[in-house]
């Protein structure tokens, strides 16, 4: 056996300070870990909705030709698509250590969600106001089910950024501040890929 | 939005009327004043010799991952022994409602039980013992010994990780409840469907089993991130992939799957509560529902849950053999392999569940031929164990009995499980009892690992061994009751009886059901013998003081720790030279030497963050369960405002001086699991840079 060794005068046994691990590392895996398991979230509902996007499912309701707008999605993924950028910019102020940077970053980053997130209230309230809510058809329920699911991982993702704001105003870039903004900016792009497939899935093919 | 309910609703109680107390139903009322006597003698004695101070400082605010280990041993037993209550009223009602000319008494027509009871204590059975029993236990060791296999301080994440163990407590606080105040689901623990939707499961029970495993499955999964990330960033110096025991890989493995599969649960759960709350049509039999969309997903968790269960019990089994047989595991690397291509074949083989749903010969012949390849790995651990078991110095402990009763378990439902897998098969014998026979053998190859694991490893964190002659007998007379319970199932199951059933029709299976009622008996008399086994060992204490390597065979890691392991694990982290390193050390007469100094220890302090979360959480629970809506809003803004507000705590943990360390290591009791810490002053920021 390659693992037997036989043991020296210098056979390290004991080794002393070995224990700091890298706690932003740790973090960083497990927030990738948690984002496998929201990926697999999605990946469920997407299932689901392969299977009740059919004419069958609607019910004699209106299928997805008639309820998604992709021209209006359209703008929605520049919105997304922005906040992400803006983030971004916050993150490289975070590299440079400028407080005031990563500060107008997230805020911009939060104003772009909420403009994406009145076009999605408007777009399915204005559904459910004509009759064609979740409990229409299995068509719609899933419909409005996958959009919901991302738009909470959205108000959950502005609470965030609003927490973050007021801890680096408080704090500064601490440790856990600066793996928190990092994860952060994890959660928002992993979030906008979900809108990324969610409008090809949901709004190209089912529009054209 | 919400659907309109039949029945009373009021602002402040929701669907919640004295009505829903079952005072009335006279098992359930011995039931309660037996668990009213119980648990008023836990909270009496805990009162009486003033420890409750001691309870909330050093268990239910700890972040120390042995002792959330052994609370979540403690919740899985607590479920283990009423799920094994509903298993006794279950036998006993067949064996008395067999025939037509069958008595009834307390109401019901045939035998002791009404069927609408019946259906929720098979269903509850199910449910506890898969979800409440074997994941708490098995995750509880996985917490306890993964750690201290590969040389780390704690887990990765202290905090979370109580937070899993509270989530896990509040979903089977739900369950425990759902047996006074309402009813629980009636309809299977896979939840039939559409049996679950609201026209036709109206009460509270189906939300009792719905938000119980939804809230406890948030709690796996977290644990899981917290497993990974421990296996791959807290590995001693040393600890190379190829010499993590291999207890430490099926946990991997197995929280691997825990990942990925139960957010495929929790979708399928969160799409029924939308038909029962809002009134959606994922599932309904009409309105563009799709039946068969709840059954795949619910068995894509639930195939590879399985496997879940399994892994660990198989990586015990590769912990307790090689100790008893005196050699090392016989295909180190065939055994990691084997436990990768499990898990990852887990995936694909959901659909055996419902060979006859009519999904047609292709499809079948896919999934039949993909469950028939779990038996390629699984064949080869057991011709792994066997050669590690060959001409091995054996000793027959009581660990060695519960895995080597545990292999003959695996063989037996290892090898119907092939039968089953034979679509053509499965349309003779499908929901006979046969199948049920064949998962029992599975499942308590689990408990059989679970107890040999807990016996295995309790003179590590406890400091004094479990009594073997007692230990013997439980195990015994268990085995011996398995096998009568069992066997006879088996039979039963090819002379029809399908499974379910409050009343057989059929008097010639009397017999086989007597048989079974006995094993049933004879499962009592064990757990008599397990609590005597506890009462034995804990009176003894004093005179059975161990030491590190209690059975002095052992291989691994975590014995190089004293017993019972102080809090802090490892004085000085290990550097690992050998893929069995304690076995190592003795080859090389290394095993005693210590540490030449001691440096201090930065530890995390205690939070009352992760049990204040998990009562809010059993509140949100109970709220949306009876739709008291302001309840489960206050909670559900209460947890988020208390993960806020933990964001902002800089509490920095605590050092601990090398004076006290020396003093733990030598005198092993002071830093042990029931040893009350001093307190300790946490640094500030400033002696932190």
């Amino acid at each position: 056996m390659a693992t037997k060794i036989a043991a020296g005068a210098e056979t390290l046994l004991w080794h002393h300070g070995a224990e700091g691990h890298d706690t932003i590392s740790a973090r960083t895996l497990g927030f990738w870990l948690y984002m496998m398991s929201d990926a697999l979230i999605f990946a469920s509902l997407f299932a689901a909705y392969g299977v009740l996007d059919n004419p069958f499912n609607a019910a004699g309701g209106p299928i997805a030709q008639q309820v998604v707008h992709p021209l209006e999605g359209f703008w929605q993924t520049i919105a997304v698509l922005g906040s992400v950028l803006a983030y971004s910019l916050a993150t490289v102020a975070l590299k440079n250590g400028s407080k005031i940077g990563v500060v107008h970053g997230i805020l911009g980053a939060i104003v772009l969600a909420v403009v994406f997130l009145g076009f999605e209230a408007h777009d399915l309230l204005g559904l459910i106001a004509q009759g064609d809510g979740p409990q229409r058809s299995g068509f719609l329920s899933v419909f409005f089910m996958m959009i919901a699911s991302h738009g909470l991982h959205m108000v959950f993702g502005i609470l965030w950024m609003l927490v973050m704001l007021v801890q680096v105003a408080r704090s500064g870039f601490t440790g856990d501040v600066v793996a928190r903004l990092l994860n952060l900016r994890l959660f928002w792009q992993f979030q906008a890929s979900v809108w990324v497939c969610v409008y090809v899935y949901v709004y190209l093919l089912g529009g054209f | 939005m919400l659907v309109q309910l039949q029945g009373p609703w009021s602002l402040l109680f929701g669907r919640l009327t004295l009505s829903a107390l079952p005072y009335d139903n006279p098992i359930i009322v011995a039931t309660f004043i037996f668990a009213a006597i119980a648990g008023a003698a836990v909270v009496g004695s805990v009162l009486y010799f003033g420890k409750l101070g001691y309870l909330w400082r050093e268990w239910i605010t700890t972040v120390d991952h042995k002792k959330i280990g052994v609370m979540y041993i403690i919740v899985g037993l607590v479920m283990l022994f009423r799920g094994f209550a509903d298993g006794l009223m279950i036998r006993t009602q067949q064996v008395m409602a067999d025939g037509p000319h069958s008595t009834g008494v307390l109401g019901a027509a045939h035998g002791f039980i009404p069927p609408f009871h019946f259906d929720q204590i098979y269903s509850a059975h199910g449910t506890i013992m898969l979800i409440f029993a074997a994941t708490p236990i098995l995750a509880g060791l996985g917490n306890i010994i993964v750690p201290l296999q590969i040389g780390a301080r704690d887990m990765a994440f202290p905090y979370m990780n109580a937070v899993s163990l509270w989530l896990t407590t509040a979903g089977a606080a739900l369950v425990m409840i759902s047996l006074f105040v309402g009813d629980f689901s009636a309809a299977g623990w896979v939840g039939l469907i559409p049996l679950t939707e609201l026209p036709y499961s109206p009460g509270v029970g189906v939300d009792y089993w719905m938000w119980a495993i939804q809230i406890s499955s948030i709690g796996t999964t977290l644990n899981a991130i917290n497993v990974i990330a421990t296996i791959i960033e807290m590995r001693a110096p040393g600890m190379t992939w190829f010499r993590l025991p291999v207890f430490t890989w099926t946990t991997l493995s197995t929280s691997v799957i825990g990942l990925t599969a139960f957010p495929v649960l929790g979708v399928a759960l969160a799409l029924l509560g939308a038909d029962r709350y809002l009134g959606t049509h994922f599932y309904t039999a009409g309105d563009g529902g799709n039946l068969m969309l709840y059954t795949n997903l619910f068995w894509i968790w639930g195939h590879p849950e399985v496997y879940f269960l399994v892994l660990p019990a198989f990586g015990i089994f590769s912990e307790i053999i090689p100790t008893f047989a005196q050699k090392a595991l016989f295909g180190y690397v065939t055994m990691v392999a084997a436990t990768l291509t499990i898990a990852g074949i887990s995936w694909a083989v959901w659909l055996h569940h419902f060979f006859t749903m009519g999904a047609g010969p292709d499809v079948n012949g896919f999934f039949s031929i993909a469950t028939m390849l779990v038996g390629i790995p699984t064949g080869v651990k057991v011709f792994n164990w066997l050669f590690t078991l060959y001409r091995g110095r054996l000793t027959f402990t009581t660990p060695m009995l519960w895995a080597v009763g545990g292999l003959f378990l695996l063989l037996l439902g290892g090898l119907t499980g092939m039968m089953l897998a034979e679509p053509a098969v499965n349309y003779t014998v499908h929901d006979s009892v046969f199948v049920i026979a064949h998962f029992h053998c599975m499942v308590l190859m689990i408990t059989f690992a679970i107890f040999g694991a807990v016996i295995y490893w309790f003179p590590k964190i406890f400091g004094f061994p479990l009594d073997e002659r007692t230990g013997k007998m439980f195990f015994w007379t268990f085995a011996i009751a398995t096998a009568l319970v069992f066997l006879a199932m088996f039979a039963l199951g090819f002379e029809g009886e399908t499974r379910r059933l409050d009343y057989l029709y059929d008097t010639d299976w009397k017999p086989m059901l007597v048989v079974e009622e006995a094993g049933m008996i004879l499962y009592l008399v064990s757990i008599l013998y397990f609590v005597k086994m506890l009462y034995v060992s804990l009176r003894d204490r004093a005179q059975n003081r161990v030491s590190s390597d209690p059975w002095g065979t052992a291989r691994t890691l975590e014995w190089m720790t004293p017993s019972p392991v102080p809090f802090y694990n490892f004085a000085v982290t290990p550097q690992v030279n050998a893929r069995d390193e304690l076995a190592w050390r003795r080859e090389n007469g290394l095993e005693n030497v210590k540490p030449d100094h001691y440096e201090a220890i930065h530890m995390p302090c205690n939070t009352a963050v992760a049990p204040i979360i998990g009562v809010l959480t059993l509140a949100f629970g109970f709220g949306m369960i009876w739709r008291i809506w302001w309840m489960a809003g206050f909670a559900l803004l209460g947890i988020i405002i208390v993960v806020i507000i933990r964001s902002f705590d800089k509490n920095l943990g605590y050092e601990l001086k090398p004076e006290e360390i020396e003093k733990m290591e030598n005198q092993a009791e002071l830093g042990g699991i029931v040893a009350e810490q001093p307190a300790r002053q946490p640094i500030t920021e400033a002696e932190a840079h």
